[in-house]
């Protein structure tokens, strides 16, 4: 089934919505809009078969109000006038209830998108049905010849404007569309994903090849001490750290009250690492402005091992003063959780082959995917999480036998420190941050230590 | 708005589905944060919609909307069936539904005071006034937050279920951190994941927040000076608040019958539990009973009917440490050969219902805490959950704990710094040899239980007392 069907009555017009919603609130106050129409489905397989198929569209609308400094944020599903009346009303009692809000920043100053604000759109993938993702779905399951599948397709599709009464108009459209699965072999589970703003690029069959080998490959294991291990962690596992970055590292909340390990100047990193968040690449998916309107802008966050610079939102932009602007990293709640990273890129200064990465481990470890993995101090950035889908020893430059799953305890700033990387592949694609923020394009790095402190034993 | 939960249905048989159902869910919900003293945020929601769940060979298909209106419903119905139709390109067995009796009937939660009427200037006064206490007790950082939802249901189904439902969830959490020169140290209050009840704005006022915030304060300023908790291996007393969530990742997740069945083992994971066991598995000692219990008044995962129709029931899950039961629907029951549990809800009007815990907890036992530690030559005191991870079976598990205090020859002594332990589930639990009485019960909960794709958020309870574990390792540390 495609958008011709009942899944796609006609796309509401978000900005009649923000004018009539401005329109209701009194001359005065500051306001701040937000229409978002989203278009979702996800097919999900498990024991080879889709069990479950969802699709859902919803129109919601938020509003941010400020009258003398106090400040409300409220959102409903119901666009009527009544409802949207309601949502006026609403939120101007709750602000004229509470204390004044010190920390106001005031709204977002007109300013137009960085990059096209429909960059990252593909109409096949906003009017993708289930079939399509069935299809998908078909070709990963098969890919692993009578081995177990499971996991999921989806597309995605936002439209979004935001519109405030400082004059601030900004619209974007984004799809985005996911394979993600695992095939499993008794005990032994591989994964292999794919992820784009376009349905037409996911190879799903690529993908259940990826996971079924490593299955197959995983059906024996050895089970190893806990200890120091070198090892060279794949681009999943690398992007689920980065997440953890994100949170409680480049984020400037957590810097400004020292819950953060980040200390912008000081070289921090091993000199080949840089990071930088960049929504408008090409090579990412997402909206093309933030919570508070303001365009999302590529930022630089460690440049050849150095801190330089953290993610903003208006909050915390204002309070850093000096030359300090919001990033456009604001996030829904923002004032609690701070500006976070969400399109994060991680490369080094030359790259190789993940092959010449193993060649180079005399003893180590090759890390296909991290799970379930818990900061136990933000400061330090140390987390105790384990390996999944997925761990072999690398003996002599070559790859041996799998290993069971082991648990770690380890600060991955520690892990990424000068002299700790060894080597970064030349892999780099986009893969999921643990912490389920946000999808980060990183490669494989070869690090010289990692703290692993239990195994399947205990 | 029952009218449009029949209408999904109608429009899902008519396009061909077996068996269909529809939830219409309206709910508001209101939340505010403070820091330091000053209120951080503030925000309001009201959602409604409808979702319609149509079953159609081996797949559920399922559609929902937020425009609410007959038609809207219908045209969500018959695309409910389209998409579990879609299915059938990647086929399994046929599903079927465990025997539910179709009833007509209403449900409310208990509420005292309704938590949305109390007003904002008194809830934005209670938040400040923690928060400021907690940092003159000496934390740089004190956060104080409360959610409320107030949410309605209308459910109907092909079967002739038509059950409306209104449940009142309300709660609050109090946290101070003190800032070292390398490290950060958090006391929580009344746990990291505060307290949460189907109830009224009552909870909030019998936790006193204003009574505990200056020792919370306190508290975490003395952690950066204390001890680090020393590795080994001893004997663990726990407090209620961290079994309650040793109950919940290691037995409430190991025990959901859909992991169990493999329907969550790419996301959430599968299960070491093997049905085949079902009945005989020792899971833990003979003081390990744990039930599932969605009756229990005021606590977080109580409610009339799940989202399938079924009442709440109490449901054996370990007795006398024998493996005896699971966490059930009516597709998962069927397969395995169980009475349907009652254990099936979504997050909001737009999430497809799913296995979820209800009141997982430990039943009393004849100890209590004074007498653990009394008894207790040398070990550690923990309380607090801090940090949690486990494998994607439910075996390997690791936790953290904000405080704990060395036991010596029966006494409390220092108290020490990031405590951690680390275990098998199975062996964990069989080492339990002492567990808090009736006096020492807390119904605890957790309203962030994350599950599902599209990710759920799920509220669960948890019932729990002080337990004793013996040689357990602990003072793992990167």
């Amino acid at each position: 089934m495609t958008g011709t069907g009942p899944e796609a009555p006609a796309d509401p017009d978000l900005s009649v919505l923000a004018d009539r919603l401005l329109e209701l609130v009194a001359p005065g106050v500051e306001a701040a809009v937000t229409v978002s129409d989203e278009r979702h489905g996800l097919t999900r397989f498990a024991n080879s078969f889709i069990h479950q198929h969802v699709g859902e569209q919803q129109l919601s609308v938020g509003l941010q109000v400020a009258s003398g400094g106090r400040t409300a944020s409220a959102t409903t599903t119901d666009a009527s006038q009544d409802g949207l009346a309601r949502l006026v009303t609403g939120a101007l009692r709750a602000a004229a209830l509470r204390p004044p809000d010190p920390d106001w920043p005031g709204l977002a100053p007109p300013e137009a998108p960085l990059a096209n604000p429909e960059g990252h759109a593909d109409r096949a993938t906003a009017l993708a049905g289930p079939a399509e993702r069935a299809e998908v779905v078909a070709s990963f399951v098969a890919a692993g010849d009578g081995l177990a599948a499971a996991g999921y397709c989806e597309t995605r599709a936002t439209r979004s404007l935001l519109a405030n009464s400082r004059g601030q108009r900004i619209f974007s459209s984004a799809t985005r569309a996911t394979i993600d699965g695992i095939h499993r072999a008794g005990q032994a589970d591989g994964c292999g994903l794919g992820m784009s703003s376009r349905l037409g690029d996911l190879d799903g069959e690529r993908a259940g090849r990826t996971a079924a080998e490593t299955a197959r490959a995983s059906t024996e294991t050895i089970e190893l001490p806990p200890g120091h291990y070198e090892v060279v962690l794949e681009p999943r596992p690398v992007a689920y750290l980065l997440d953890f970055f994100a949170v409680y590292g480049f984020n400037a909340k957590a810097v400004e009250e020292g819950q953060s390990f980040v200390s912008v100047g000081e070289v921090q990193f091993d000199p080949a690492l840089s990071i930088w968040d960049d929504a408008t690449d090409g090579r990412h998916v997402g909206l093309a402005f933030d919570a508070e309107g303001t365009p999302k802008r590529r930022v630089e966050l460690v440049r050849a091992g150095r801190s330089v610079g953290v993610t903003h939102d208006r909050r915390t932009a204002a309070r850093a003063g000096g030359t300090a602007i919001s990033t456009g990293h604001a996030i829904p709640g923002g004032a609690s959780r701070g500006p976070l990273a969400t399109n994060l890129f991680l490369s080094g200064a030359t790259t190789v082959p993940v092959e010449s990465l193993i060649r180079h481990v005399e003893r180590g470890l090759l890390v296909k995917d991290f799970w379930y993995t818990r900061v136990l101090d933000p400061r330090t950035l140390v987390v105790t999480g384990l390996t999944r889908n997925g761990v072999f020893l690398i003996d002599h430059g070559a790859i041996g036998p799998a290993v069971s799953n082991l648990r770690f305890t380890q600060s991955p700033a520690a892990a990424f420190a000068p002299g700790h990387v060894l080597g970064v592949g030349d892999d780099a694609t986009l893969a999921p941050g643990g912490l389920h923020q946000a999808w980060h394009h990183v490669p494989s790095l070869h690090l010289a230590a990692w703290n692993f402190t239990g195994n399947a034993s205990g | 708005m029952m009218e449009y939960a029949i209408a999904g249905v109608e429009a899902a048989l008519a396009a061909g589905a077996r068996y269909a159902d529809a939830r219409v869910m309206h709910q508001r919900s209101e939340s505010m944060s403070a820091q330091n003293g000053d209120i951080q945020r503030l925000h309001q929601d009201d959602q409604a919609g409808v979702g319609v769940r149509a079953l159609v060979g081996s797949s559920w298909g399922f559609f929902a909307t937020s425009e609410l209106t007959a038609a809207a419903a219908g045209r969500a119905g018959a695309v409910a069936t389209e998409t579990a139709k879609a299915s059938a390109r990647v086929p399994g067995p046929e599903l079927v539904l465990a025997p539910v009796e179709a009833v007509t009937a209403h449900w409310e939660s208990a509420c005292r005071e309704d938590p949305l009427s109390v007003p904002l200037s008194e809830k934005a006064e209670l938040l400040v006034s923690v928060t400021r206490l907690a940092r003159e007790a000496g934390a740089q950082l004190s956060q104080s937050y409360y959610q409320i939802w107030d949410t309605d249901k209308w459910f109907a189904s092909s079967q002739g279920h038509r059950i409306s439902q209104r449940i009142r969830e309300c709660g609050a959490e109090l946290t101070a951190t003190a800032v070292g020169d390398g490290e950060t140290q958090r006391r929580s209050y009344p746990g990291i994941r505060g307290q949460y009840g189907t109830s009224g704005w009552e909870l909030v006022r019998l936790l006193d927040l204003p009574g505990n915030a200056p020792r919370v304060g306190e508290e975490a300023v003395a952690l950066l000076s204390a001890p680090p908790c020393p590795e080994g291996v001893t004997d663990l007393v726990l407090g209620s608040e961290q079994v309650s969530l040793q109950i919940h990742e290691s037995v409430g997740h190991a025990t959901e019958l859909d992991r169990i069945l493999g329907w969550e083992a790419a996301f959430a994971g599968t299960s070491w539990l093997d049905l085949s066991q079902l009945g005989s598995l020792r899971f833990g000692s003979e003081l390990m009973n744990i039930t599932a219990d969605a009756t229990i008044p005021g606590a977080l995962g109580s409610f009339g009917f799940d989202d399938e129709g079924t009442p709440a029931q109490c449901v054996d899950i370990v007795r006398d440490g024998i493996w005896v039961g699971v966490l059930s629907g009516r597709d998962s029951a069927a397969l395995a050969g169980v009475p349907a549990g009652g254990m099936v809800r979504a997050d909001g009007y737009n999430r497809l219902p799913m296995v979820r815990m209800t009141n997982v907890g430990l039943r009393a036992g004849p100890h209590s805490l004074e007498q653990m530690i009394a008894e207790t030559g040398e070990g550690v005191y923990m309380d607090t959950n801090r940090s949690w991870s486990i494998d994607d079976r439910r075996l390997n598990f690791q936790f953290g704990c904000e405080i704990a205090w060395e036991i010596k020859d029966g006494k409390l002594g220092r108290m020490l710094r990031n405590p951690t332990y680390t275990g098998i589930s199975p062996r964990f639990w069989g080492s339990m040899d002492m567990v808090g009485g009736e006096s020492e019960l807390v119904a605890w909960a957790t309203p962030n239980c994350g599950k599902g794709q599209p990710m759920q958020v799920g509220h669960t309870g948890h019932p729990a007392v002080p337990c004793r574990f013996r040689g357990v390792r602990v003072g793992v540390r990167g």
